[in-house]
């Protein structure tokens, strides 16, 4: 298939540490008339760096193409060249389609004008037609669920009415190619999935998509295939689950001991109890990332209490990568009560007696206050999206291999067979 | 590496993800949307040094341009009292100040118009060149956040800055035309020579903030520097006297300011209180249409580095 996007020995240098010094302002404007743009060549006493390097791939239209990658890696230096933000120093990119950019929502909103009026500027900087906005505004509008408000300031809007109006006129634009950058770090959860959901539709129109997200899940959701970038070059490249799993469990050497780190945390403030650490153990209790398939999944988590606490419930989560959820186990299955706990430090071990199917997946950690449960509303002391991914292997323990299958699970189930009288 | 090999397992997830029909229309549209791929791209993006302007993209944005300006249009006098008024009021009140500053107690002649009329039209004019200058000068770095976030034709931003306060000059000319009326200046064939006027001053306007936009995104000190610049330029320009009160050499320095032959130009179209100097003018003109040129130059040069630098 003919590419729609065609990137050659893409790559762009930034120059950091010290700049020419204009140590007054007389000089300086001496000097910016004499020569305007002294200062953007190169000068010698300062270094330079790259921070995309030889990036070179292809994508066929209408593919969903995923970008991950540590931040830092170069992913969005990558989108802001696509998207003809800033040039390249070397290669190449051919675009054979119109290019729309999403790198944040609400893009040129102004918070004076109303929103109907902000939809009509954004709209126009998205570039879009007036006769096309004109034509989408009432889906917009609906989409967005503020048809109360079209007339106020977007400065009255709550946070969620301004990114959700952001979102519905990025959502209503048709360029052949879009490109998507952590739009749906922003809302809350439920909005999150409805603004999948319009990516989903998106990508299922035909529309080629570059999608930059560290929203691993919706990568490996969205993307057939993904790309992923560190230190400025494509260090890997693939169907999207694999790449996925590649990268959770082999970028980061903490990954392996588990560490949660800080961005982890669903919530930015944790203060009553902290998830710190996950493992899954292999037989002999050490950190792993590979299970056999049939073996009893071992967990240690650690975790620190910050004030002492009452009624809570622990819990773990096994998800696939494609959002579904294999099951939710919590502290209370195995007949304890509710936990009362001091300042302190803790481990849990949990064991899971379940033959996953031989795939890619991740664990969430949550912990309820108040007798809460896993489906149950109220805030988590603390949520942890993503904790571990692992993979479970084709194998048995004892090399025995695995039938495919597509089912969700394969369980262990016992035969006997019995001979029949037969004459 | 153990996960390739899961490669069967993972084709198979996929696989089973797959397995749901897709909707016959998405099919269609897909259908489409591959069979209207160019043979050539449409957009190439390699390193360049600088670029010519790019007239055609221009026209396919020219809605944008628009939006730029009625927004800032828009948003210029929300949330005041007196809204619109206040584009009439500055120079009105400066007119006022001047004409009892020199018209009644120094006493500058003023060419035989009488000083209020003679001051406002230098004034409508100057407000205009130094709010369209400073508004441009600065749009860039205003709109750092569009600028490193969505491609558009950055000239756009500095051209409807110009654009939008150019809408402030048609309002300020209504008082204008009433004084004129009550002053009862009479209607010739010089008013016609109005365009001209505020074609050159738009264009050096243009010119002049579009090359102080570009600086502006380099060095913030032209932010400070600009007012105080704008400042001496309004005493070098003839606004609140007349070019004819200075003589000799010290006349031949100011008329090299583009500004002279423009108000001049246009304070004669309007009252024909005397002959058009069209030294002067051809010479603001050379100077506007060079300053486009070369701000034009410039801006394309700079451009690539904006989102970089801003």
């Amino acid at each position: 298939m003919k590419p729609i996007i065609k990137v050659e020995g893409l790559g762009k240098q930034y120059r950091v540490g010290a700049r020419q010094k204009f140590p007054t302002l007389r000089d300086s404007l001496v000097s910016a008339v004499r020569n305007p743009f002294n200062l953007l060549r190169t000068n010698g006493n300062s270094e330079m760096f790259w921070a995309l390097r030889d990036v070179e791939f292809e994508v066929g239209n209408g593919e969903v193409i995923g970008i991950i990658g540590r931040n830092g890696a170069g992913k969005s230096t990558l989108l802001k060249i696509l998207s003809r933000i800033t040039d390249p120093t070397t290669g190449r990119v051919e675009l054979y389609g119109r290019v729309a950019s999403l790198l944040e929502v609400g893009t040129g909103f102004h918070p004076e004008l109303t929103g109907r009026e902000n939809v009509f500027l954004n709209g126009a900087i998205l570039g879009m037609h007036k006769a096309e906005i004109d034509r989408k505004f009432d889906e917009i509008v609906a989409f967005a669920e503020i048809e109360r408000f079209l007339d106020t300031p977007v400065k009255r809007y709550s946070s969620g009415m301004y990114v959700r109006l952001a979102f519905a006129v990025a959502a209503h634009l048709e360029p052949e190619i879009l490109i998507v950058d952590e739009v749906l770090a922003v809302g809350d959860a439920q909005f999150q999935k409805k603004c999948l959901g319009k990516m989903n539709e998106v990508a299922k129109g035909g529309r080629t998509v570059l999608f930059v997200s560290h929203n691993m899940r919706a990568v490996a959701q969205l993307c057939g295939r993904c790309l992923w970038i560190d230190g400025g070059q494509i260090i890997s490249r693939g169907p999207s689950n694999e790449v996925v799993v590649e990268y959770l469990s082999s970028s980061q050497p903490q990954k392996m001991d588990g560490l949660i780190t800080k961005e982890m945390h669903y919530h930015d403030e944790v203060a009553e109890l902290c998830f710190t650490r996950i493992a899954l153990l292999d037989k002999d209790s050490n950190p792993t990332v590979v299970t056999y398939f049939g073996e009893p999944l071992r967990f240690r988590v650690e975790f620190e209490v910050l004030t002492p606490l009452e009624q809570i419930r622990l819990g773990l989560v096994i998800n696939k990568f494609d959002e579904t959820i294999v099951c939710a186990v919590q502290h209370t299955d195995a007949a304890m009560d509710l936990l009362n706990l001091q300042p302190g430090s803790y481990i849990a071990h949990i064991q899971i007696d379940i033959q996953l199917i031989p795939a890619p997946y991740y664990i969430s950690l949550f912990a309820k206050p108040e007798g809460g449960y896993w489906t149950s509303g109220e805030r988590s002391l603390d949520y942890i999206g993503h904790a571990l991914a692992f993979n479970v292997e084709e194998v048995s323990a004892e090399g025995r291999a695995v039938l495919p299958t597509n089912a969700l699970i394969h369980p262990a189930s016992r035969w006997t067979l019995e001979g029949l009288e037969y004459n | 590496m153990t996960i390739g090999n899961n490669a069967g397992a993972l084709a198979h997830a996929e696989t089973s993800q797959n397995v749901e029909p897709p909707h016959t229309n998405t099919a269609a549209s897909h259908e489409a949307v591959s069979s209207r791929l160019p043979d050539k791209p449409v957009v190439v993006i390699e390193s360049r040094t600088w670029l010519a302007l790019d007239l055609q993209e221009l026209w396919a944005y020219r809605e944008l341009l628009y939006f730029f300006m009625w927004r800032d249009v828009k948003v210029r006098y929300k949330q005041t009292a007196l809204g619109v008024v206040w584009v009439i009021l500055q120079p009105l009140l400066m007119m006022l100040v001047f004409a009892f500053l020199f018209g009644r107690t120094v006493g500058i002649t003023s060419d035989g118009v009488s000083y209020p009329l003679f001051a406002y039209a230098g004034l409508v004019m100057w407000t205009f060149f130094s709010s369209a200058v400073n508004a441009a000068g600065n749009s860039l770095v205003n709109s750092a956040s569009l600028i490193t976030k969505v491609y558009f034709p950055r000239i756009l931003v500095p051209a409807a800055a110009v654009g939008a306060t150019l809408v402030d000059f048609g309002v300020s000319c209504v008082p204008l035309a009433i004084l004129m009326i009550f002053w009862k200046v009479p209607l010739t064939w010089n008013l016609l020579l109005i365009p001209l006027f505020v074609v050159l001053v738009v264009v050096l306007a243009f010119g002049f903030g579009m090359w102080m936009a570009a600086l502006n995104v380099k060095y913030r000190d032209i932010k400070l520097a600009l007012p105080f610049v704008i400042q001496l330029w309004f005493f070098a320009s003839p606004i609140i006297y007349p070019l004819s009160i200075i003589h000799g050499k010290l006349r031949s320095v100011l008329a090299l300011n583009p500004m002279a032959g423009i108000i001049e130009g246009f304070r004669t179209s309007l009252y024909s209180h005397k002959a058009f100097d069209w030294r002067t003018i051809g010479f603001a003109a050379a100077v506007a249409a060079v300053f486009l040129v070369y701000s034009t130059y410039s801006f394309r040069r700079a451009e690539r580095q904006f989102a970089d630098l801003v």
